[in-house]
């Protein structure tokens, strides 16, 4: 069948009326009884977020792109493009979206709002499954190295290289062997997993299969975040297909090599991303980390020999095997191959997921992918990378290369992959402050630094946003940054103090403005904001009296605002509303 | 107060055998019940033997459970970087005010309970708040009163489960491109 529709029913196509635009072609084509000769398919998210996205794919017009679809649109889309083959000018896809995907090469999300991802078939057809039946014909050995020489390391954050981990369960003497793939994707401001698993569940399940092939294990485990039911639903459904074919189960192919998936549902700790912790919390203990050694792959789960990769890696690994660890390795930078998918968000034009090669300038992946900023009167004032464990980044490192080396050599972390973009309107202190909140809270417990030390330096922080900062607060939150980040017993301390160390050392005359003036710049810190309106800067638009919930703005057409304390519950609708920064 | 637990009874049996089947056990006792009772913790702990001190050590770690009864509708809202960097926690303490609640409480008419979440995973459509299982993207502290109102006044809105609701209706196409 050559004629298809995608309609991206992801999570924000839904929130704009996907189903209902799904619905109408449905309708649209039945009446004009060409339901038999188009298909219409149901796919995952894309990564850019245009509302409805609707593709048409037809021999005469090849591929054509529309964006912003609304379901009133979808009769002269079909009486235009379907009947008559001409394309709908009015609702094509932009520079914007063509801006978006030009800067990206797309490997682990690849079939994301191509397929859909409740059909195995659907992604049979793209050679699903194909790299499986590859490994499975190469010997273990065989399979390790080639993704030992592709490169590839670990995108859950801290780079390890996933040939090596292989090869260290491989290694082990045991009776049974795990292979677990972690789906606990828990840092604010990531969701490329949640995508993966929800666009393309298949890639992931294959990846588990071919590592576990090469490492031995018999029974696997999805760790899936509890927050994601759609995920969740979606990889059960993906596992019952993929066993009823044989890609699962008992004698994979023929091949002798069995595998069981089963998905574990986390029940909402952050702390559980941590891979002892994971596996205590599969075990159905408190998710608390143990010290390491013993590595996973010499005493895991049950304490057996178990592998541990994060979904996004797991989804590059079928295009290792069926392409080479030679093209894999031709992108990207010496030490850093392949792509990453970032969650690009905050104060960009375009946000959404972005895969890009590794070595791709943050510059280019803002201005390239992000389109730049959203609002063109504010000025950029850095990026955050790696959410709680990562750091913030001031404009001077905008032409910093994204690889694990140079994103650690400047005191953050790649990470996940979270990118939230900031502009002048972002307290830097305040982020800190912010992160540092989320940290405390997900903290188990179990050693004193994270518990306590995390704990001192939020007050500290509480404290400077308050405007009662003293010059020795800085030095205590340094100080005990590096004891923190030296002495915690997991991931979740050792990156901890990240944002603040970052903050202070890229933004210190934020904190200055902070402490010795008491003023906050960006006008975010409630303590220090008065609700006055600056007249000069005022234009008299109204933009915040139509923010205001309690009506404390007072405005008239061509008059300037005035807020009422009284009424005022410093909620900064206001502030937020203001382009032109004339609330203090 | 009394608490029939024949079903908690059936849930135990279909776990009794499994490795690791705590969490996923009380998981669907909380789904059966809307929270976990300390009958219930009483009952796994001497069915499956295990003590009742493990039971809670696991139920308060881990911030999906709840040990108390829950309000009709659950109100999340997202917490996450890109959140906060558009406005979220404007909005988490605005519904504190509005519903007279710390965070984690019910209202005392058991219709709401608010939570924080620490992220969502929708940051594009930021900032996010979900209302049992629906996503409201793009909220303003304005469409909060009416979305409380909807709550309270709609008894059929649980049949918009699992739907998104694009708060910004604003988003026609852009012209400049």
């Amino acid at each position: 069948m050559n004629n298809r529709i995608l309609v991206c029913v992801g999570t924000s196509g839904v929130s704009a009326g996907a189903e209902k635009v799904a619905a109408n072609f449905r309708s649209e084509l039945e009446q004009r009884g060409l339901g038999d000769s188009w298909e219409l398919v149901r796919t995952g998210d894309r990564g850019l977020f245009r509302d409805v996205l609707v593709d048409i794919i037809t021999p005469e017009l090849g591929r054509v792109t529309y964006e912003f679809v609304k379901p009133e649109d979808v009769a002269e889309l079909c009486e235009k493009h379907i009947a008559r083959g001409e394309a709908v000018e009015r609702l094509k896809a932009g520079s914007d979206y063509e801006k978006f995907f030009a800067g990206q090469t797309r490997i682990a999300l690849s079939n994301c709002g191509e397929i859909d991802p409740e059909d195995i078939e659907a992604y049979i057809a793209l050679d699903g499954y194909a790299a499986l039946k590859k490994a499975l014909g190469m010997t273990q050995e065989q399979v390790i190295d080639e993704v030992k020489r592709s490169g590839l390391r670990g995108r859950g954050g801290a780079g390890f290289p996933t040939g090596l981990k292989w090869e260290l369960t491989w290694k082990e003497k045991s009776d049974e062997k795990y292979m677990v793939c972690n789906a606990d994707e828990g840092d604010p401001g990531a969701f490329m997993d949640r995508s993966i698993l929800e666009g393309d569940p298949h890639s992931v399940l294959e990846g588990m299969a071919i590592a576990a092939y090469a490492t031995g294990a018999n029974h696997g485990y999805v760790y899936c975040r509890a927050e994601y039911p759609l995920a969740v639903k979606r990889l059960r459904k993906a596992i019952t297909q993929a066993t009823q074919k044989g890609y699962l189960g008992e004698n994979i192919l023929g091949s002798g090599f069995s595998l069981d998936i089963q998905v574990k549902e986390g029940a909402g700790a952050f702390v559980c991303g941590e891979e002892t912790a994971l596996m205590a919390s599969i075990e159905g203990a408190r998710g608390m980390p143990k010290p390491r050694p013993p590595y996973p792959s010499q005493s895991g789960l049950w304490g057996k020999p178990t592998t541990i990769n994060n979904v996004e890696t797991l989804a590059n690994v079928r295009h290792i095997i069926l392409r080479g660890a030679q093209w894999y390795a031709s992108i990207g930078t010496e030490k850093s191959k392949g792509t990453k998918v970032f969650a690009l968000a905050g104060k960009v034009k375009n946000t959404g997921l972005v895969e890009i090669p590794m070595g791709t300038t943050i510059r280019d992946l803002i201005f390239g992918p992000g389109g730049g900023m959203v609002n063109r009167r504010r000025k950029i004032k850095g990026i955050q990378i790696g959410g709680p464990s990562g750091g913030c980044l001031p404009e001077s490192l905008l032409d910093t290369p994204i690889d694990y080396e140079s994103i650690t050599k400047t005191g953050a972390i790649m990470g996940s992959g979270g990118f939230v973009v900031m502009d002048t309107s972002t307290c830097m202190v305040d982020i800190a402050r912010f992160f540092l909140s989320f940290t405390v809270a997900e903290s188990c417990g179990k050693c004193v630094p994270c518990r306590v030390g995390l704990q001192r330096m939020l007050e500290v922080l509480e404290k400077i946003t308050a405007g009662k900062g003293t010059a020795e607060d800085l030095e205590f939150l340094a100080k005990m940054g590096e004891s923190v980040k030296d002495t915690a017993l997991c991931g979740l301390g050792n990156t901890g103090p990240n944002p603040a160390i970052t903050t202070m050392k890229y933004f210190a005359d934020e904190y200055k403005a902070h402490i010795e003036e008491k003023r906050c710049p960006a006008h975010v810190c409630v303590d220090l904001v008065d609700f006055e309106v600056d007249e000069e800067k005022c234009t008299k638009c109204g933009l915040c009296f139509k923010a205001c919930p309690t009506g404390a703005v007072q405005w008239k057409p061509k008059e300037f605002a005035r807020i009422e304390m009284e009424k005022c519950i410093k909620c900064k609708a206001c502030i937020a509303a203001c382009n032109f920064d004339a609330i203090h | 107060m009394n608490i029939d637990l024949s079903e908690a009874a059936k849930a135990i049996d279909k776990y009794r055998d499994k490795k690791g089947a705590l969490i996923p056990l009380l998981q669907e006792i909380q789904d059966i019940y809307g929270y976990v009772s300390s009958q219930a913790i009483g009952m796994i702990a001497h069915e499956l033997n295990i003590y009742p001190v493990h039971i809670y050590g696991v139920l308060t770690f881990y911030t999906q459970f709840y040990l108390t009864p829950r309000g009709k509708h659950t109100i999340k809202v997202c917490q996450g970087t890109a959140c906060h960097v558009m406005g979220g926690k404007e909005l988490l303490d605005y519904l504190a005010d509005k519903l007279g609640v710390e965070v984690g409480e019910t209202t005392e008419d058991r219709n709401f309970s608010l939570e924080r979440v620490a992220c969502l995973g929708c940051c594009g459509i930021a900032p996010v708040i979900m209302v049992d299982e629906d996503f409201y993207g793009r909220c303003t502290i304005k469409d909060l009163d009416a979305l409380l109102d909807k709550y309270t006044e709609d008894d059929s809105s649980g049949s918009l489960n699992g739907n998104v609701h694009n708060l910004h209706k604003k988003r026609n196409k852009p012209k400049s491109n």
